[in-house]
Formats: structure tokens, C-alpha cells, sequence
């Protein structure tokens, strides 16, 4: 394969990598801009949701479509107990605590889940049988077709959410300014719970795609993915969903690129060392707007 | 606040040279019965190695304390101090034949060498900003030595010889906590702890904030490649994968639930959690659930930590001491 190819084919599997942190990257953007808390159980509630969907698939007999589904609505279910019973009691206790609290949490997970479902990995059922598309040289699989059309329409719908429906003025409102928020009459509590609805649903969703993607799953599937989709949403600016979108197929490509002609080793090393590059040049992420501290 | 008062309290130098003299001859009792424990047999080879641990995770969270608690910048990337330490360490040992003594000492300048240089420029970021660029950092070094062949890559550096002793680990530990206590206490200290409180009154006070946040940084640093250099001679193997990101929530777990800001909580951290894994280690499926749940009724119902900005020494019976308080003029 000549270099052309091969660059053009890891590209498409970059793209298709980065579609999977773009939206679990959006969940920690969205989470981030309305409490302000580097949720680190996020990464789990991914690795919540492809077992679900493992579980549909497998025990429910259901195809990918329904397990998409029963998953995202479960997992997001379990989004807004995490919030209820970790976060909500924590919102006016120091950054510090909650943060301690969401890696207490991100363990419970780990470990819980690994409780009821042992540490081995499972193989994901091969449950989407499609031939994909060859242009020239170059494939597109169907599991890729999948993912990019999945999350396109994942995308436009969260941005339909968010941009043209009260509850999402409501939450661009109260990641704005919750105080004000509440004084204009939003439950910003409600909000916040929605928030964490929509966050761990998308979550879902990209832990069944990556559950159909590599065919793999186990309970650990959460930690490095979890800190990339951060690495991502800082990329991208936190708190925007353009930048969320954006900074995660940018670190998907640029993953795909290093593994495919430096090393694999070393891709996890490219993501940390943009993230630290992003924060020492522009701390406010591509698409973020700088803020001015004041005394 | 609690720091403050205990300062006012040993406004004599002699008070708190005789203080330090009774920290001193409590550790040396302390040790004393440790090793009396070990000769007799008293204590087995699991708690024995569970001892050095304790030590060792001691000189870990007192050094991430300095930078978390006393400066205030959350800094996540211990465990990557701790591996360049392990690993200078051990290729002056095994493959140069050095005493154990001159790995610990190189393992920590370059550790303290490298903080320097990470910490010059992250430390002008804050908050959650810096704790996920060290978070990167550490996870950088770690892959980097992952592909370096000659420390073994991924598969680890095997037949280390094994020098960690128990001697050799509370000693440094008193060091360790010694030092930290008296910077703690000296006029670089209470800069840092002014940094902590408020930066820009700090600064307006004509405290150079990047200058003390980055001695703070890079002597966590050496301290943490100090205890990477006794960690790694415990075991006969060290491997890239000891020194996760995961490592470093261990240690901020430590100085969280011990108390920010506190060297006795930090004390009691390491002690606390590395005791309850090790007494946890027959029910492995519920080691880690325990954990987590443990650390978030912590944040619930505790979350300055056991001894929040309070040292032991700050409480009453210490207080009540007559001898200290004698010739401090403060009656």
C-alpha cells in the first residue's frame, strides 16, 4: 500500500475512532459547562452502557438497533442516579470534594460492574452484518458506516435539544449562570439531572458502537477512552458542543495517524501531549471564549 | 487556620526543637518495636512487606501533600515522579552495581529535575486545568519508558536486586516528614501556604507565586522519586504498568481522606488505605467497591479528611504538655 492509501484509510479510521470520543466528549462538555466537575465516572457510564447493549443483544435476542436504545434510555437512567445520590448532595461543597467523589464513584462502577459481570472480557456479539463500501483502494466497513451515520444523527438531534427546545435554552441558561438561572424560575436541579440524562445516553451509545466496533468489552473498557474523550472536550473548548464534536475527531485522526505510521505504543502519548500543548497555548480550546479572572 | 495557631503556639525556638525531639524519640520507639516485632517473628512476611508499603506510600502522600495541600495546586501525576525515580534507581543498582543509597539520591534529582521542567509551565494553569495536564504528564513519562528497551519496555526490568529494607524505609520516611515539616514551617512554607489561600493576595504581598509553586512542585517531585527508588527495590520486578494514572488517584485518595494540608493526615492516609487493601486482599471482588464507597461517604460526611489542616500535635493532650510550653512564654 502506497502512502497515499494508507494515509486515506487511517484517516477513516480515525474519523470513525473520533466519532466515538466525540460523543462521549460531549456529555463531559455538557456536564463540565453546567457544574463545572471533570466527571471521571463518565468513561464508566460508557463502559454501562456497551454491556447493556451486550445484554440486549445477547439475552433480550434483540437486534442493534432496539439495544441501542434500551441502552441509551437505561444508562441514562442510571446517568441521573449518579448525579442524585454523588453529585447533588456535593453542589455547594469545594471542587475538590466532588471531584474525589466522581473517581470514588468511577470506581464503584468499575468494580461493581466487575462484580456482577467478572473481569474477563466478553465478546461482543457480531450482531450488524454489512459488506461496507470499497472506494479505489480503500475500505469503509459496515461497522464504520454505522458509526459515522449513528453519530451524525446523535449529533443533530442533541443539537436540536439543545439549541430549539425550552429545556435546552434552560440549560444553556443555567451553564451560563445558575444563579441568575434559578432567579428566572428554572429548576436548575431538573436541568442538571437532564443534562446528566442526555450525557450518559450519548455515552451509551458510543459504548455499543465500540462494542460493535472491536468486539471487545470488559469492565476496565472505560479509564483510558473516559480521559481521552476529556483531552477531546478540551481540545474543542469546554463547554461547547461544536468544540466537543470537533476536538474529538480531531484526536481520533491524529491517534489513527501516530499509531498508523509511528508507533501504536505512542497514541496515547500523541493525545496527552495535545492536550498539554492545547492548555499551554490556548487554555480556552478551539472554539472556547477566554475569560478574564478578576479580584 | 489550624496551622496558623499552632505556629503562634511555639513562638520560642527552643519549644519546638524540644517538640521535634519528642517526635523523634516516639518514631525511635516506634521503630524499635517494629523490628523487635520482625525479630521475634511477631509480625509475618505479609505484614512485613505491608510495613515497608505503609512507609513507603507515607513518603508519597506527604510529598503529593506538599504540593496539593500546603500550595493548593492539584497536581495528579505523582505516580510519573515515582517511576523516573524507580527507574534511575534501579539502573544504577542492577546494571552499574551502586548502593542503594546513590540510587535513591540520583532517582530523586532527576525526578525533582523533571518536576522542574513540567512544572515551570503547567503551573500557570489552575484547578481542574492542571490536574488533567499532569494527569497527561505522568501518563506521558510512563509510555515513554514503556518504549525505552534498555529498562525492559512494557514487559518491565527484571532482577533488581532487593535492598529495600525496613531500616532503610522508616528512616527515609522521618527524613522525609522531618523536611517536609520544617519547609512547611520556614518562611518558603508560609509562602506557599499564602499561595494556597489566595494567589493574587499572595502576590500583591510581594510573594513570587510561580516561583514557590514550582519549589513546591519540584521537591514533591524529588521526595516521590525517593519513594519510587524504595518501591522499586521491594519487589525483584518493576513494570511500566505499576505507575498508572491510577497509582496517582491512589496517592491523592491517601492525602484526601488523610486531610489536605496536614502531614499527620497524610500519615494516617497512607496508613488507613494501604492497611484496609491489604486486609481486603482474601475478598479481592470487594476491595475496590469497599474503597469507593468508603471515599464517597468520606466526601459526604467528612470531606476535609480525617484531619483537615489540623496536625495531631494541634489538639489538646499535646497542648497540655508542660514541659513544652514552659520556657515558649505563652502561658
Amino acid at each position: 500500500m502506497d502512502f497515499a492509501t494508507l494515509f486515506v484509510q487511517q484517516l477513516i479510521n480515525g474519523v470513525s475512532l473520533g466519532s466515538i470520543y466525540a460523543l462521549i466528549a460531549l456529555g463531559y462538555t455538557m456536564i463540565y459547562g453546567i457544574i463545572k466537575l471533570i466527571n471521571f465516572a463518565h468513561g464508566d457510564i460508557y463502559m454501562v452502557g456497551a454491556y447493556v447493549g451486550f445484554f440486549a443483544i445477547t439475552m433480550m435476542r434483540t437486534s442493534v438497533f432496539p439495544a441501542l436504545i434500551i441502552s441509551m434510555i437505561i444508562t441514562g437512567i442510571l446517568g441521573i442516579l449518579v448525579e442524585r445520590f454523588a453529585y447533588k448532595p456535593l453542589r455547594h461543597a469545594p471542587r475538590l470534594s466532588v471531584l474525589i467523589t466522581a473517581i470514588g464513584m468511577s470506581f464503584f462502577l468499575e468494580y461493581g460492574m466487575m462484580y456482577f459481570v467478572s473481569p474477563t472480557p466478553r465478546t461482543f456479539p457480531a450482531a450488524f452484518e454489512s459488506s461496507g463500501i470499497s472506494l479505489g483502494s480503500f475500505v469503509v466497513n459496515g461497522q464504520q458506516l454505522l458509526i459515522f451515520a449513528i453519530t451524525i444523527i446523535l449529533m443533530a438531534l442533541l443539537t436540536y435539544i439543545v439549541q430549539k427546545t425550552k429545556i435546552g435554552k434552560a440549560m444553556r441558561a443555567v451553564s451560563f449562570d445558575t444563579e441568575t438561572a434559578q432567579l428566572m424560575g428554572i429548576d436548575a436541579n431538573r436541568v442538571i439531572s437532564v443534562t446528566f440524562a442526555l450525557g450518559s445516553a450519548l455515552a451509551a451509545a458510543a459504548g455499543v458502537l465500540v462494542g460493535i466496533y472491536y468486539n471487545s468489552i470488559d469492565p476496565l473498557m472505560g479509564m483510558m477512552p473516559g480521559i481521552k474523550a476529556f483531552v477531546a472536550a478540551v481540545l474543542g473548548g469546554i463547554g461547547s458542543l461544536p468544540g466537543a464534536m470537533t476536538g474529538g475527531i480531531i484526536l481520533g485522526v491524529i491517534e489513527a495517524l501516530v499509531s498508523g505510521f509511528i508507533s501504536s505504543t505512542f497514541r496515547d502519548a500523541a493525545a496527552f501531549a495535545i492536550l498539554i500543548l492545547v492548555l499551554l497555548f490556548k487554555p480556552s480550546g478551539l472554539f472556547g471564549t477566554d475569560t478574564q479572572e478578576k479580584v | 487556620m489550624g496551622e496558623l495557631l499552632q505556629m503562634k503556639k511555639y513562638n520560642s525556638k527552643s519549644a519546638m526543637q524540644k517538640f521535634d525531639f519528642l517526635l523523634l524519640a516516639c518514631s525511635v520507639v516506634l521503630f524499635a518495636a517494629i523490628q523487635a516485632g520482625f525479630s521475634m517473628d511477631l509480625i509475618g512476611s505479609f505484614w512485613k512487606l505491608n510495613i515497608i508499603l505503609i512507609c513507603i506510600n507515607i513518603i508519597m502522600s506527604a510529598s503529593l501533600n506538599l504540593i496539593n495541600g500546603y500550595t493548593g495546586q492539584f497536581s495528579l501525576g505523582h505516580a510519573g515522579f515515582m517511576a523516573v525515580g524507580a527507574y534511575v534507581s534501579v539502573i544504577l543498582t542492577t546494571n552499574f552495581g551502586a548502593p542503594l543509597i546513590a540510587g535513591m539520591v540520583l532517582g530523586g534529582a532527576c525526578a525533582a529535575f523533571l518536576g522542574c521542567l513540567i512544572g515551570l509551565p503547567t503551573l500557570r494553569l489552575n484547578g481542574d486545568y492542571l490536574a488533567i495536564a499532569t494527569l497527561g504528564l505522568g501518563e506521558i513519562i510512563r509510555i515513554v519508558i514503556m518504549n525505552i528497551e534498555y529498562v525492559g519496555g512494557a514487559a518491565g526490568f527484571t532482577g533488581i536486586p532487593h535492598l529495600t529494607t525496613f531500616p532503610w524505609v522508616f528512616v527515609t520516611m522521618i527524613v522525609t516528614l522531618f523536611f517536609i515539616k520544617n519547609f512547611v514551617n520556614s518562611t518558603h512554607g508560609r509562602a506557599c501556604i499564602a499561595v494556597r489561600e489566595n494567589e493574587i493576595a499572595a502576590a500583591a504581598m510581594g510573594i513570587n507565586i510561580t516561583r514557590y509553586k514550582v519549589m513546591a512542585f519540584t521537591i514533591g517531585a524529588a521526595f516521590a522519586g525517593i519513594g519510587g527508588a524504595l518501591f522499586a527495590h521491594c519487589f525483584y520486578i518493576i513494570n511500566p504498568s505499576s505507575f498508572t494514572f491510577m497509582q496517582s488517584f491512589n496517592f491523592l485518595i491517601m492525602v484526601v481522606m488523610g486531610g489536605l494540608g496536614s502531614l499527620t493526615g497524610s500519615i494516617a492516609g497512607a496508613f488507613v488505605v494501604t492497611a484496609l487493601s491489604a486486609a481486603l486482599a482474601s475478598w479481592p471482588e470487594f476491595r475496590m467497591i469497599i474503597y469507593a464507597l468508603a471515599l464517597i461517604f468520606l466526601m459526604f460526611y467528612r470531606p476535609q479528611g480525617l484531619f483537615g489542616y489540623v496536625e495531631l500535635t494541634a489538639y489538646a493532650p499535646f497542648n497540655k504538655l508542660k514541659f513544652l510550653n514552659k520556657e515558649g512564654g505563652q502561658k
